[in-house]
């Protein structure tokens, strides 16, 4: 899952990553499977990990790269201590999710698919969570939160960071 | 004093108000009053604008609190709410209020009554009656009942489910594979999602006897990563069923194998077109596959392949236990059986309305939905996900079946609708519709990926006031390029909400830009 800054992401090895891909490969259609895993283990998915996982999946450097940099969800640089996602579709729009948007962009002093000036929040558009009765939508760190305003996630985003313990 | 049975949902939606919060001041004040109470965590009953909505269990039935904050906790207990008492925040019994009492709870039955992970009340509620029909069927006879009850895929195309079994039972190679698409991204819909969260044994079952009709052994849940709350549920839901023996070499004792394993997709819209799910199963890029091969020919790992939706496996449980007929009897037209309907957007009570085919939009919006949550007119309805049309309110009494909408130039689709006031700008949704085609366009065939970019571009030359005629023709020959030429409903559907805004709401791209004189449109009164 995405859900990036977990506290017990590891520092980035080239053994651990061996034995995550070996635990993986024998899965029906290892590839997107064991990319995902490496991400949940290190938070991202190194580079350094392409020519590990073509060798112990038996594919080419290229389909790992193709696969890596197809999906949203897989990042190959550490995330910030938190991530904030925030709806831009439909149904969050119709209930004022651009506001938010422009709110938190100046708080963080970024835009999505940028990371905060203080280099500690990545902000993120993600297109619905599936709460669009309650919109408008963010999650953040991997949570879900509804019916928020721009000052909801100037809190959301101050209580995730006290938890980093930063 | 037993204890008494206090209802807190840990839906995603009602967790994202504060249930978490709720059930936790809920125990503890209940210790320090001394008071004995068992919480459960169940689905939600969908009425989503009362959320967190706190049910207790009384000799009367289940009385209803809602929507309920932390901070109303102590004045519940002292208003002696576990007795069912009056307060403010209190709806009376759940089961009377006309909201639920008025939908026909086909696939959302259990949804929200039950605990979503216990196996005993599942059974308690008629669970496992249609799978364990199956079993003592032929399997022909389960392809042909589910053929007979006129039940057509709920993701949104709409194909017969029977059909589509009939093919893959009927192929020769196996393995063969039942493969749930629950990667539900078009924004307005969250039905699989809450089914998943609170019943998730009716998918596992649903899928147990696809998997006997057409001789399947192993089946797979795509669900999105977005839904972390659904994925721990069914992966917890699938350990118990496989503990239950409802699972594994041997399904009820019947000789019958069957596995079942989640996959989380990587936050690719386009994984939830059919094709493109098989590949990112496959553990590929997402890209979309042509048709022909067909999936239930050659689906998975090149296998003969069962792709059907959570809510179409979800209603083929009680198609068995009740029989095709009493699905049959539901609905109009060729629109056969329940449909779930996700209100959404800017509606005051939005939320799960599962009735047979037929109703109107309005009377789902203004009955139901009591119209927009800001107080403001309705100016447009996005039915069917972000591929769906943009209808103004004069079409708003069309009924909601596959046929009528197909007719009015819109799509059902998956029953999202997605409702905005008067204050939206509709080039600025056009422009979204192409930019999120842009966004998440596969990037297979030209139409859909290069057409999107120049999409967004004819449009804000359009609103820009650019050459506004040629650029009016250029969009729209664009659109029917999209529409004719891609390779699936990503790109050729995208026009839809585009030429519906367009054509319900012409004045919106004819805006004079800030610090400019007006210009006259043809026909302008003034």
């Amino acid at each position: 899952m995405s859900t990036s800054s977990e506290a017990s992401v590891a520092a980035w090895s080239d053994a651990v990553a061996e034995h995550v891909i070996v635990t993986h490969r024998d899965q029906p259609g290892p590839l997107l499977l064991t990319l995902q895993a490496l991400q949940d283990r290190f938070g991202y998915v190194d580079p350094r990990a392409i020519p590990l996982v073509a060798q112990g999946l038996n594919v080419s450097r290229a389909e790992v790269h193709g696969v890596l940099t197809f999906y949203q969800d897989l990042r190959t640089d550490p995330p910030a201590d938190v991530t904030v996602r925030i709806c831009t579709a439909e149904a969050c729009q119709a209930r004022g999710s651009r506001p938010v948007v422009e709110h938190v962009e100046r708080a963080l002093g970024t835009s999505l698919g940028g990371r905060s000036a203080d280099g500690r929040v990545d902000l993120e558009q993600v297109f619905c969570l599936g709460n669009c009765a309650l919109g408008p939508s963010v999650m953040v760190d991997g949570s879900v939160h509804g019916r928020v305003d721009g000052p909801r996630v100037d809190q959301l985003v101050a209580n995730a960071l006290e938890g980093t313990g930063r | 004093m037993s204890p008494v049975t206090v209802y807190v949902p840990r839906d995603t939606s009602a967790r994202s108000v504060g249930a978490d919060e709720v059930a936790v001041t809920i125990t503890a004040v209940a210790a320090a009053r001394d008071e004995s109470v068992n919480i459960v965590r169940n689905g939600s009953r969908g009425m989503l604008w009362l959320e967190p909505l706190v049910e207790v269990q009384t000799p009367d039935g289940r009385v209803a609190y809602g929507p309920v904050t932390p901070d109303d906790v102590e004045d519940l207990f002292d208003a002696d709410f576990l007795q069912g008492g009056p307060h403010p925040l209190g709806h009376g019994r759940t089961d009377d209020l006309p909201w639920l009492s008025r939908q026909h709870r086909w696939t959302f039955a259990r949804v929200g009554v039950i605990d979503p992970l216990s196996t005993v009340e599942y059974e308690n509620h008629g669970g496992l009656l249609g799978l364990r029909r199956a079993l003592a069927m032929e399997p022909d006879g389960v392809v042909t009942e589910v053929t007979d009850s006129g039940l057509r895929g709920r993701g949104g195309a709409g194909f017969p489910a029977g059909i589509k079994w009939r093919t893959v039972a009927q192929a020769p190679a196996t393995p063969k594979y039942i493969c749930c698409n629950a990667d539900e991204g078009d924004s307005g819909t969250f039905a699989d999602r809450m089914l998943m969260e609170g019943d998730p044994f009716l998918l596992i079952e649903g899928m147990t006897i696809a998997a006997v009709a057409v001789g399947a052994t192993q089946g797979y849940v795509y669900i999105r990563s977005e839904y972390p709350d659904a994925v721990a549920v069914m992966r917890a839901a699938i350990a118990n069923a496989y503990a239950t023996g409802w699972l594994g070499p041997s399904v009820l004792e019947s000789g019958h194998s069957f596995d079942l394993d989640v996959r989380i997709g990587a936050g690719s819209y386009i994984c939830g077109e059919e094709t493109a799910m098989l590949e990112s199963l496959e553990g590929a890029r997402g890209m979309v596959r042509a048709k022909p091969p067909l999936p239930a020919l050659e689906g998975l790992f090149g296998q003969p392949t069962v792709v059907n939706n959570v809510l179409t496996l979800a209603s083929v449980p009680g198609i068995l236990a009740e029989g095709a007929a009493t699905y049959q009897d539901l609905g109009v037209g060729r629109s056969r059986g329940t449909q779930v309907f996700q209100l959404a957007g800017n509606v005051a009570q939005g939320g799960i309305v599962e009735t047979a085919f037929g109703m109107s939009l309005r009377e789902l919006i203004d009955d139901f939905g009591g119209g927009t949550a800001s107080g403001r007119p309705v100016r447009a309805v996005q039915v069917g996900g972000p591929l769906g049309a943009y209808l103004p309110d004069d079409q708003l009494d069309l009924p909601l079946d596959y046929e009528a909408f197909a007719a009015a130039g819109a799509m059902l689709g998956h029953g999202g609708v997605v409702v905005f006031d008067d204050t939206v700008d509709m080039a600025a949704q056009a422009r979204f519709a192409m930019e999120f085609c842009a966004e998440e366009s596969c990037g297979k065939c030209t139409p859909c990926r290069v057409g999107a970019v120049r999409g967004v571009e004819v449009i804000d030359k359009i609103v820009g006031g650019h050459e506004r005629d040629a650029n009016l023709v250029l969009l729209d020959d664009l659109c029917e390029l999209m529409t004719d030429g891609s390779l699936c409903a990503m790109g050729g559907l995208t026009p839809q909400p585009v030429r519906s805004a367009l054509a319900h709401f012409p004045e919106d791209f004819d805006r004079p830009s800030p610090g400019t004189t007006p210009r006259m449109t043809e026909g302008d009164p003034s």
